[in-house]
């Protein structure tokens, strides 16, 4: 599509366990340089695809190539290019961070010692190298489990679920993190169930939901498809209540804080809620931002008081209503 | 290509520093002398008895004890039958002039292996062995293992060649140490002391034409090399378990509880003739060099190291065959 070099290709991948269709149909590419997100709710197949790319599992139909090399055929050859956390960061607690890397370093030929120092050097871990990782936190050991997947110089690295348990400072940083690998021309495949990671990570995302690709494309072209969620707080409630549902393409959610607790409560109206006090009670509508001026000036020739006006980041579960419209979505 | 070396030592690194080998030693440590001082104790109690320590007249006196129990209807039909064998090989001592029991390091060594071969040695070999693949899976390291450019077979061939030098090792140790530390109260000599082997048994009957003195350096030898494949053929087995049960402690309890069995059964199945193809059974080679009888009636020495040979083979032919292809599902 852009010309760039396909690092990663996956083409009908299929994977049945006992009798059960795990993967249906999974296909996607992965180009040179890019971060590229695998989105999807837990449950959905995320890392039993992984698995597949990484030849944990041995897929039932389809195929994985990494710089066109079949990971299932030529193991070796392929996942020269590869390096990867599957789930957890998991490494041998009773060996030093440094004897960990020297361990897989030995798994991967031409890896010197100077590149093991090259790799701590990377993810800031000098000072603690030393020490055994049964007493790193998860971070660092998030941190080892990188350096380690660095070690070869892959052409392509896989992260399962890279910011899991991490605190908001760690989130940060390893979001940089992969954007500064990226930048320097490695591929990073991160898997994630939560949309806002992958917005602010990605340039380009697959979706997946129940074993299948329901979308896949520019992060920023999917979100700008959706309508968004807007939270007005208006004075008279009523009549700017009125005024809004009656206008067509505005859906108005339901969830009447004065008729007690609605029984399917949106959830910008729970977030809304922890703002009570501030201001008129919340109007949550789902409408296309770019009428919110028309709007407004319609609400203001009406007589209606407008206090704030809020755009809500658009929610992976607006994503899947809208990508599998008709069809439930689990 | 990553060559075996380099997983050999990744093997031996983990398996080090995970102290598992320290704990045999310590075992080690501990129980010999422990079972120095029980000898100790039995040689005084002989002597008290006897009120020599001429050994002819205490051979003397045990021939005619075991002659006696032998007119007796409540000892048991085996015992007599395992009495008269006794009788003949003490009779043939005496006749020869050849101490069956002179007491030395040496000869505590070979007695002490003669008792740990087929029990107490195979479960330190489980206790280092039976999580070298099940601990991986448990701790997520598999994962990591099997996405480095390296075949499977090569992983699990270093695992195999690391725990049969282990294996080697601990039988060296075993006998080093009852060596050393026997030698402290028994003294250090007895190397070139005859020891008489080549018995044959036909039924109750001690054929003596093959029989013939050796120094007990090389007896020793013949013993821990009987010894050593025994033990070979328990790792092998351990390591088919380890790929098999996902459990480290569900491993180690199968392997114990089929040991343990084997050791039970020998005291009880002679009459059980298809017990002999069990392998637990035929661990305790050592017996065709004494002249003792057999578990079970027809067992030889070639017959039971093939029984070992086909079992250690088919433990093997599986675990290599179930570790390349599995799936890595957790």
């Amino acid at each position: 599509m852009t010309g760039k070099d396909v690092v990663l290709s996956v083409r009908n991948l299929r994977k049945k366990i006992g009798r059960r269709d795990i993967i249906k149909d999974i296909s996607f590419d992965v180009y040179a340089g890019e971060v590229f997100g695998f989105l999807g709710p837990n449950g959905a197949g995320k890392t039993t695809t992984i698995r597949m790319l990484v030849d944990l599992i041995k897929p039932t139909g389809g195929s994985v190539e990494v710089c066109g090399i079949d990971v299932h055929k030529r193991h070796n050859e392929a996942l020269r290019q590869v390096g990867c956390i599957v789930e957890n960061p998991e490494l041998y607690g009773y060996l030093t961070g440094w004897e960990n890397l020297e361990h897989f370093a030995r798994m991967i030929p031409g890896v010197t010692v100077e590149r093991i120092r090259e790799v701590t050097e990377i993810v800031g871990l000098d000072k603690r190298i030393h020490d055994r990782v049964k007493t790193y936190s998860l971070g660092m050991r998030q941190r080892l489990g990188i350096a380690q997947a660095l070690l070869g110089r892959p052409r392509l690295l896989i992260l399962d679920e890279p910011t899991n348990g991490l605190d908001p400072q760690g989130i940060k940083e390893m979001r940089q993190f992969i954007r500064d690998l990226a930048a320097d021309g490695l591929s990073v495949f991160v898997s994630s169930h939560l949309l806002g990671e992958v917005q602010q990570m990605c340039d380009r995302v697959a979706i997946i939901s129940r074993g299948r690709v329901i979308a896949s494309g520019q992060v920023g072209e999917l979100l700008s498809a959706l309508d968004r969620r807007v939270v007005w707080r208006v004075e008279p409630f009523d009549r700017g209540r009125d005024l809004l549902a009656r206008q067509e393409d505005i859906t108005v959610l339901p969830g009447e804080p004065g008729g007690g607790v609605p029984a399917v409560a949106d959830e910008a109206y729970e977030e809304a809620d922890g703002m009570a006090g501030i201001g008129p009670r919340p109007i949550v509508t789902r409408m296309n931002p770019a009428r919110i001026p028309q709007l407004n000036a319609m609400l203001v020739r009406a007589g209606v008081e407008v206090f704030s006006i809020e755009l809500k980041h658009p929610s992976l579960e607006d994503l899947f209503l809208r990508l599998t419209e008709g069809e439930s979505v689990g | 290509m990553v060559s075996l070396y380099s997983l050999i030592q990744n093997e031996t690194v983990k398996m080090l520093k995970k102290k598992r080998f320290l704990v045999v030693i310590l075992i080690l440590l501990v129980l010999i002398p422990v079972f120095v001082y029980a000898q100790m104790k039995i040689a005084e109690d002989v002597r008290r008895q006897f009120g020599t320590d001429d050994w002819r007249v205490r051979t003397q006196q045990q021939i005619i004890d075991y002659t006696n129990s032998l007119a007796s209807n409540r000892v048991p039909e085996e015992w007599k039958k395992w009495r008269r064998v006794q009788i003949q090989l003490l009779q043939y001592a005496l006749d020869h002039n050849i101490n069956p029991q002179d007491p030395s390091g040496v000869t505590f060594a070979r007695d002490f292996m003669q008792n740990a071969m087929s029990l107490f040695i195979p479960l330190l070999v489980a206790v280092i062995s039976s999580d070298i693949v099940s601990g991986e899976h448990a701790a997520g390291t598999m994962k990591l293992l099997l996405t480095r450019p390296v075949r499977r077979w090569k992983i699990l061939m270093s695992k195999l060649i690391t725990i049969v030098c282990f294996v080697s090792l601990i039988v060296f140790v075993t006998g080093v140490l009852a060596y050393l530390i026997s030698g402290l109260a028994f003294g250090y000599r007895g190397w070139t002391a005859p020891v008489l082997t080549g018995f044959r048994l036909n039924g109750a009957e001690v054929d003596f034409s093959y029989v013939h003195a050796v120094p007990q350096w090389l007896y020793l030898l013949m013993q821990y090399g009987l010894a050593w494949y025994s033990n070979l053929v328990v790792a092998c087995l351990t390591l088919m378990v380890s790929v098999l049960v996902r459990s480290t402690a569900a491993g180690m309890g199968i392997m114990m509880a089929t040991l343990i069995s084997g050791s039970i059964l020998v005291n009880m199945v002679s009459t059980w003739e298809s017990a002999k193809y069990l392998f637990m059974v035929n661990l305790e080679t050592v017996v065709y060099l004494t002249g003792s009888l057999p578990p079970i009636e027809g067992m030889t020495l070639p017959f039971s190291l093939t029984v070992l040979t086909v079992w250690a083979l088919a433990g093997l032919v599986i675990s290599f065959i179930v570790f390349t292809r599995k799936d890595i599902l957790n």
